[in-house]
């Protein structure tokens, strides 16, 4: 099976500083790669490699294009590149006012994608708009408002159904619960994990909540210091830990 | 019955010859020469020159007469008419090192080798109104020295020296010219300053002064502040070497900023740099802070939103020939544009009304 | 010949521009015409008029202007307005051209906000004074972003905005300097023009586009595609005043609106003041005509 992504030896270095070293992985179609550690491991910072936000010194990224199959991203040209950011890829930004246009309604900020793989009809595009609103449960009335006028939650999930609207393949989401009250983090990861099933998509979601990767992630990544330091199945890594320092995240997970 | 507007051409002419009589005021009061606005309002006059980007003190009085002493249609005048000026070629780079200086300050040192020469300046003069310059005649002497010859040393090159200092990468590049090329962004250092040093010295001002405020602050101290004439050389292919065709006053500003320092590199100061025409200090000082505030990428400081950070936003408003022009331009008739936004409105508010209608009706 | 500062033809080049900026100018118009819509950097001189008073405009003039032409200029649709006025003194001053108001009869027409309503040819030249070139420019500020925008011809923000348009109004509201696509490819601001005047873009004479302070030039080539912005449910609609003009009788020409007194009373005549003129001149008369009215 060709996997849908397939990381080679992906370093960033910032100075002399680590960002990332040396991270290799497949991810395939329909999986949910989560990858945790504390602030400063490097999470964040693969992740924005991954997704060609920034350009990492060294590495591969592979990603299985519709047309020509495995390509790696980082020597794509940015045409093509930004094409498959807003077509099969799909980015969550932890602070939805990144990944939103405060000043543009709810129903433009989930029709833009739409419109810019050439969607041309005003009715159908909001009837999208409206069908995904739902879906992440925002009611049909709030169409004309700006996310302004939202709460945290409501602009995470409007984010989403941006995101999502153009059905990608891959969605990269950075800390997406962060931020957000318990009682609505809770609310958001079950939307997203019922997203996840019923779309059937492949996802990297960087956290460092280990809540969130026990409930959406099929395997997991832990970083410390810009390194793997330890990679398996979900339930195998939390519940049998075998690096010291998985063994300290994940105990004071539990001591909280 | 109507009749369409005319004589547009008719209304201009007189409002030609009005302007001229407005510019020459009350005919029993003598006319300014030219040579009096040159010698007595010299202050205007450099700043015509700076900010109309030709050094010529003659053509810069002019202007401020034509213009009835607004400066900004003085320095209007002057770019257009440099325009027109073949360009024979450029000068060697100016040696503000050999300035003969009329002023010359440091704020970083109590003394400098070369001395502090307070100049004339109104920096400690009490600002009462003078009754006596309504009466005419002639200011008592100031005293004279000989003057100073040979070099003035840099004060930052004491600091350089000791390696306190960030040392400028010295370049024989040829810089870019933006009165003969578009202007691109990112546009890089040499231009930001030539963009800086013709901009409105407001601007300039109040984007400096932002900085002070702590919208992008650095930290600056006057390191240098010299004023002075420095002469202008010229290669000549046919003689085979440089000659001097003239001489140019300038007002030159280095500032010495704080820099904490990275992980790479021991803390140092950095410089901001500021270089006008004519005897204009408050500009040069402003433009070394916005030169520095706009330096942030290049010493690694972080991007923190300030105005003066934005290079696009201070180089694409600084320059008030463009700034006067486009926002005076809504004073010409605009009612083609309006009529389709009119008819728009209208548009909207009856289908408007015609739904509330509808829904009364339901 | 003299003016009021007492400055004389002979102090300046023909069209006032030197022969190396004329060229300058020309190598842009032909980069321009040869990607039609594709904005291109020319290092824009200072004019004697002030920036957004058609500086661009006149260069591109100036650049194209041989003795042999006749010139005319309007603004608003109307030769007779004061910086139409002006910017015809300037260059018959500065070139000693012939100038004329009859449309047809112009070589180099010089506009701003107006297209002429009478079909212009192969033989004519359109020059537009346009303020900022840039269609993407008040949806993204940053010219480092647009000009990667329209490279990577992402304009889903453009429609974005048509969408909100009509999600608040009911309507696209834009009624002038309205988006079109040239060519199928790059997406273009037409200059301020109604919305009216969107669908003479496709035309035989050759149209420039000067923006002289955002230091742009831009064409549109004979007989290019020009396709105005719109959705499929929601098409490009180039409205006008719902009236006949009321000196001519025409039903086909973009109107001004003039208050004619203080009970509110108001009249439609035509903005091209040419094509007014040319056909009362055949006898066609409108509700307010001089005989009509009497």
């Amino acid at each position: 099976m060709t996997p849908l992504l397939s990381v080679k030896n992906v370093t960033k270095m910032y100075g002399d500083r680590i960002g990332c070293a040396d991270v290799s992985f497949d991810l395939y179609p329909g999986e949910v790669m989560g990858i945790v550690g504390e602030s400063g491991s490097g999470k964040s910072t693969l992740l924005a490699a991954l997704a060609g936000h920034h350009a990492p010194d060294r590495g591969e990224v592979h990603f299985d294009t519709r047309a020509e199959g495995l390509r790696d991203t980082l020597t794509m040209r940015e045409p093509e590149r930004r094409m498959l950011a807003r077509t099969d890829w799909a980015f969550v930004h932890q602070n939805p006012r990144d990944g939103l246009r405060m000043s543009v309604s709810a129903g433009g900020n989930v029709g833009e994608r739409l419109m810019a793989v050439g969607a041309r009809n005003y009715g159908d595009i909001r009837d999208t708009a409206t069908d995904w609103l739902g879906r992440v449960e925002i009611n049909a009335d709030r169409i004309d408002d700006r996310p302004r006028a939202f709460s945290g939650g409501m602009q995470q999930r409007l984010q989403i159904a941006r995101n999502l609207v153009t059905g990608p393949r891959l969605v990269f989401m950075d800390e997406p619960t962060g931020g957000l009250d318990v009682s609505v983090q809770a609310r958001l990861l079950d939307l997203l994990r019922g997203l996840v099933r019923e779309m059937g998509l492949s996802a990297i979601i960087v956290t460092h909540d280990l809540a969130v990767v026990r409930l959406l992630a099929d395997r997991l990544m832990v970083m410390k210091s810009g390194h793997v330091v330890e990679s398996g199945l979900t339930d195998q890594v939390l519940d049998d830990p075998q690096h010291g320092y998985t063994q300290l995240l994940v105990s004071s997970v539990l001591q909280v | 019955m109507y009749v369409a507007v005319k004589g547009g051409e008719r209304a201009i002419d007189n409002a030609h010859t009005w302007l001229a009589e407005e510019r020459r005021g009350d005919t029993s009061v003598a006319e300014l020469s030219v040579a009096q606005i040159r010698e007595q309002l010299s202050l205007a006059v450099n700043r015509v020159m700076a900010e109309g980007s030709l050094y010529d003190p003659d053509l810069a009085a002019l202007a401020i007469k034509q213009a009835r002493g607004d400066l900004i249609e003085a320095i209007f005048l002057i770019r257009a008419y440099r325009t027109t000026l073949p360009r024979l070629g450029h000068a060697e780079p100016v040696d503000t090192g050999k300035m003969a200086c009329d002023r010359r300050i440091s704020a970083t040192f109590k003394d400098v080798p070369g001395g502090q020469v307070l100049g004339p300046t109104f920096d400690y003069t009490h600002r009462l109104l003078d009754f006596a310059l309504e009466a005419e005649g002639l200011p008592p002497a100031a005293e004279t020295s000989e003057a100073q010859t040979g070099d003035t040393p840099r004060v930052t090159e004491f600091l350089n020296k000791g390696g306190l200092i960030q040392s400028e990468a010295r370049s024989d590049a040829t810089p870019p010219d933006m009165t003969h090329a578009p202007m691109q962004y990112p546009a890089g250092r040499p231009l930001r300053l030539q963009a800086l040093t013709r901009g409105d010295e407001g601007f300039v001002l109040s984007m400096a002064y932002s900085t002070q405020r702590g919208y992008g602050r650095n930290h600056p101290f006057v390191g240098e502040l010299r004023i002075g004439k420095v002469a202008v050389e010229m290669d000549i292919p046919e003689l085979g070497f440089a000659i001097e065709i003239g001489e140019v006053t300038l007002s030159e500003c280095e500032t010495v900023n704080q820099f904490a320092g990275s992980r790479t590199e021991p803390a140092q100061f950095t410089r901001g740099y500021g270089l006008v025409f004519g005897q204009t200090e408050r500009k040069a000082i402003s433009m070394a802070l916005v030169d520095r505030a706009l330096r942030w990428e290049e010493l690694g400081e972080d991007n923190l939103g300030a105005p003066a950070q934005d290079e696009e936003f201070v180089l694409a408003h600084s320059d008030n020939i463009q700034a006067t022009g486009f926002l005076e331009h809504i004073k010409l008739p605009h009612y083609v544009d309006f009529q389709s936004e009119l008819e728009l409105v209208r548009k909207i508010r009856r289908d408007a009304a015609e739904a509330a209608m509808q829904e009364a009706a339901e | 010949m003299t003016d009021q500062t007492g400055a004389t033809t002979s102090d300046y080049n023909f069209a006032y521009l030197d022969e190396q900026t004329k060229r300058m100018i020309r190598r842009a118009l032909l980069k321009a015409v040869a990607i039609p819509g594709y904005q291109v950097p020319f290092a824009s001189r200072e004019m004697p008029m002030p920036y957004g008073w058609g500086t661009g405009g006149v260069q591109v003039s100036a650049a194209c202007l041989t003795p042999d032409d006749t010139f005319k200029v309007i603004d608003q649709g109307a030769d007779d307005t004061t910086n139409a006025v002006s910017i015809r003194k300037f260059f018959e001053k500065t070139a000693d051209v012939e100038t004329t108001e009859h449309t047809q009869d112009a070589t180099i027409i010089q506009t701003r906000h107006r297209i002429p309503e009478a079909p212009l040819t192969e033989d004519q030249i359109l020059v537009y004074q346009v303020p900022i070139p840039e269609p993407l420019r008040f949806l993204e500020p940053r010219e480092t972003e647009t000009r990667k925008m329209h490279a990577l011809e992402e304009y889903g923000l453009m429609h974005v905005k048509l969408y909100e348009d009509i999600a608040r109004h009911g309507h696209i509201a834009t009624s002038y300097a309205y988006p079109v696509k040239v060519e199928g490819r790059y997406v273009m601001d037409p200059s301020p023009i109604p919305k009216f005047d969107n669908p003479k873009l496709e035309m035989a004479a050759i149209q420039l586009f000067g923006a002289g302070r955002e230091q742009r030039i831009y064409a549109i080539p004979p007989y290019t595609q020009v396709v105005s912005l719109d959705f499929e449910d929601h098409p490009f609609d180039p409205s006008k005043a719902d009236a006949p003009c009321d000196l001519c009788g025409a039903d086909h020409t973009y109107l001004d609106e003039v208050i004619i007194d203080d009970a509110g009373g108001r009249m439609f005549v035509c903005s091209d003041t040419d094509y007014c003129a040319g056909r009362q001149a055949q006898g066609h008369r409108g509700r307010l005509s001089p005989e009509a009215a009497e």
